[in-house]
């Protein structure tokens, strides 16, 4: 019962009026950048990130939690109402959300994905609660290698499961290794990679800098690409009758709900994987199991059901992993990370016996931003449409400037403010060439972190490599992580072969 | 397209080039007491770096990747200009808050943006480029005691100290 009791505690602490006050902001604003198109939550904490340096860390976790919740929850209106995916997250409630809502049941989808999304949150937040204590506990026993190891684990899933160009996929771990170790050199104590002898390259590259560059000014070049036309705003009337019947229509999803949760919950404690994939294979699954498969893609409520549910429950899958391991599970999670260490707190299994009050403060607050967020979202849906009213040349220009005043406000250095620039336009060009950008923003977070154990691993054992190999859970993670690296290669080489058959039965 | 990948491509190999160059300035290999010197994580990771820029180099050489194959323009023509138009005017931004303070260029690029990119007329365009910078300052330099680069409009910012702090 000492999770039960843990709980009460963390109620307390999340019922504090500040932390009450950000939680309610953080998801009104998360709804709101939710809700605009190509604007999601690793967008809106990349960019909010910087205001919480002045608040105390729970407060501050509680604020950005929100935030990436009420972001799922916001991606669902423009999905419905625009027909554009409010963020990746949401493109798989655009195939029947669009349909419904051009039919004229925009209110009818846009209630399924509100309560699709408190039902997939609300059991992804039990099964945290009931995982991440035993977890921790577990995670206690690692040191460096196995530290070290877990990390390639997290690195390896994005090259075997990411879907994207391998090469490119490991150029950009890579990279972001490497940009991370730009600065003074922690053990060494000496100043490395200081570019052109600029002297702002002496407290390295901060992740929130390449962070707000790619998922703010690179994401906003894409959207200001893509967004030519002009777009249809769905027509919509939504009022308290009109909800409670949306909400009876939802009996039949039920158990597509629990289902779509239970898999995305487990998709998103993959780093690779995440709300995306997660909300996709939720609605393959759906429409696979479905006794009318051609209705999905032409309004079926159970469309808009699965995925949403699917990428609520991602987004606290995701969390597990962070908090208990300090491997973050989805680029949102990375960037959260980044600034627990910037709050002076160290992810992992310590937090759990050091600072359970921010760990259980965080877990009560789920709980009550996802109940917030669902009431906000269904009362407040006209708001948000008028927010998709705004015209693209003010909010762009508002974004910009949230970007580089956001960036510059950690340091007060204009040095981070022209590197946002920089890695905005970069990021924004390599994104047009399929590199993909979470592993780099994953790889910069975690490059700190893999350096320092991997040298205090080799140190403690004297340069033997093979601590990796007889170390029990070292070994498990390195296999895994080595199963993951070579996937790719052997399923190519499968297909090939299977080609190369093909081919000789052609001829023959 | 195709272009672009094989440029890209290149660039990033010369990129990873000129770090191993910076990281030599430190111990790459086993420094007695210490452990693998400060040089070589970054070293043999952009060495790993330039190794796959060659792989997709060559991928895209010979059209294995969609982009290397693709002859289409790596930037639609219809939007060449908004997007050149944005770079241009967010580097001038920053640029200005060196010379005049980030409160006068933010008024001055939502000026360019929401009234000559946006063509909103004028009032909106008038309404927005205020009230931004006003907001911006009451949240950052009253709430949060954060103090943005002022320029030369520092001593315009006097009175408002005095009244506020």
């Amino acid at each position: 019962m000492d999770i039960l009791a843990n709980l009460a505690g963390g109620f307390v602490t999340a019922f504090e009026p500040l932390n009450l006050a950000l939680m309610v902001l953080g998801c009104f604003l998360g709804l709101m950048i939710g809700a605009i198109p190509g604007l999601g939550s690793v967008n809106g904490v990349a960019i909010l990130l910087p205001i919480t340096f002045v608040v105390p860390p729970t407060a501050a976790i509680i604020f950005l939690a929100a935030i990436y919740y009420g972001a799922m929850y916001g991606g669902a209106i423009s999905s419905i109402m625009l027909g554009i995916p409010g963020a990746s997250t949401a493109v798989a409630t655009t195939f029947d959300g669009r349909p419904l809502a051009l039919k004229g049941f925009a209110d009818r989808a846009l209630v399924a994905a509100a309560v699709a999304s408190f039902v997939g949150g609300t059991v992804s937040i039990i099964l945290f609660t009931l995982f991440a204590p035993p977890l921790a506990d577990f995670a206690l026993r690692f040191g460096p290698s196995e530290e070290f190891a877990l990390m390639m684990v997290a690195f390896a899933t994005f090259v075997g499961l990411g879907g994207d160009d391998i090469p490119k996929t490991l150029l950009m771990i890579l990279l972001g290794l490497v940009l991370s170790t730009v600065g003074l050199d922690e053990i060494s104590g000496r100043p490395r990679l200081i570019f052109f002898d600029i002297s702002g390259f002496y407290k390295g590259i901060s992740f929130i800098v390449l962070a707000i560059g790619i998922y703010g000014i690179g994401e906003m070049l894409w959207t200001v690409e893509q967004a030519k036309g002009k777009v249809e705003i769905a027509q919509h009337t939504v009022n308290f009758a009109r909800v409670l019947n949306g909400i009876r229509l939802l009996k039949p999803t039920l158990r597509t709900m629990g289902l779509s949760s239970l898999l995305g919950y487990f998709v998103g404690m993959l780093p690779a994987a995440g709300a995306t994939p997660g909300s996709l294979m939720a609605y393959g699954l759906t429409k696979s199991m479905s006794k009318n498969p051609q209705l999905y893609g032409k309004g079926e409520l159970a469309g808009v059901v699965a995925p949403e549910a699917a990428n609520n429950a991602a987004s606290t899958g995701a969390l597990l992993p962070m908090m208990t391991l300090g491997i973050p599970g989805s680029p949102t999670t990375a960037i959260i990370l980044g600034g627990m260490i910037i709050w002076g707190l160290t992810p992992g299994p310590m937090l759990f016996i050091e600072q359970s009050e921010f760990v259980w403060g965080l877990t009560a607050s789920l709980y009550a931003a996802n109940l917030v967020t669902v009431i906000m979202n269904l009362a407040l849906i006209p708001v948000f449409i008028w927010v998709l009213r705004m015209p693209f040349t003010i909010l762009a220009p508002l974004i910009y400037v949230l970007c580089l005043v956001g960036g510059y406000a950690p340091d007060n250095v204009m040095h981070d403010v022209w590197l946002i620039l920089i890695f905005g336009v970069a990021g924004y060009a390599l994104r047009k060439l399929d590199y993909p950008m979470a592993p780099l923003v994953l790889a910069i977070v975690l490059g700190p972190l893999a350096e320092r154990s991997f040298r205090q691993t080799l140190i403690a054992e004297q340069g033997d490599w093979t601590v990796w190999a007889t170390r029990p859970i070292s070994a498990v993670c390195m296999l895994i992580a080595l199963a993951l690296f070579l996937y790719p290669l052997i399923l190519g080489f499968r297909r090939r072969r299977a080609a190369a058959a093909a081919g000789m039965e052609m001829q023959g | 397209m195709r272009a672009a990948e094989l440029s890209t491509a290149a660039l990033l190999a010369v990129f990873s080039c000129y770090l191993m160059w910076h990281s030599v300035a430190l111990p790459i290999g086993w420094v007695e007491e210490a452990g693998p010197g400060g040089g070589a994580f970054p070293f043999w990771l952009s060495l790993g770096m330039l190794v796959f820029s060659a792989v997709i180099f060559y991928r895209g050489w010979r059209g294995a990747t969609p982009q290397g194959g693709s002859s289409e323009p790596f930037i639609d023509p219809d939007s060449r200009g908004i997007l050149l138009v944005t770079v241009l005017s967010v580097t001038a931004l920053i640029g200005l808050t060196h010379v005049i303070g980030a409160y006068a260029s933010i008024f001055l690029f939502m000026l360019f943006y929401v009234g000559g990119v946006g063509r909103h007329r004028w009032y909106t365009t008038i309404a927005v480029a205020v009230s931004v910078p006003v907001i911006l300052f009451f949240f950052f330099e009253i709430g949060m005691k954060i103090f943005l680069p002022k320029g030369i409009t520092e001593p315009l910012f006097y009175p408002l100290y005095r009244i506020f702090l």
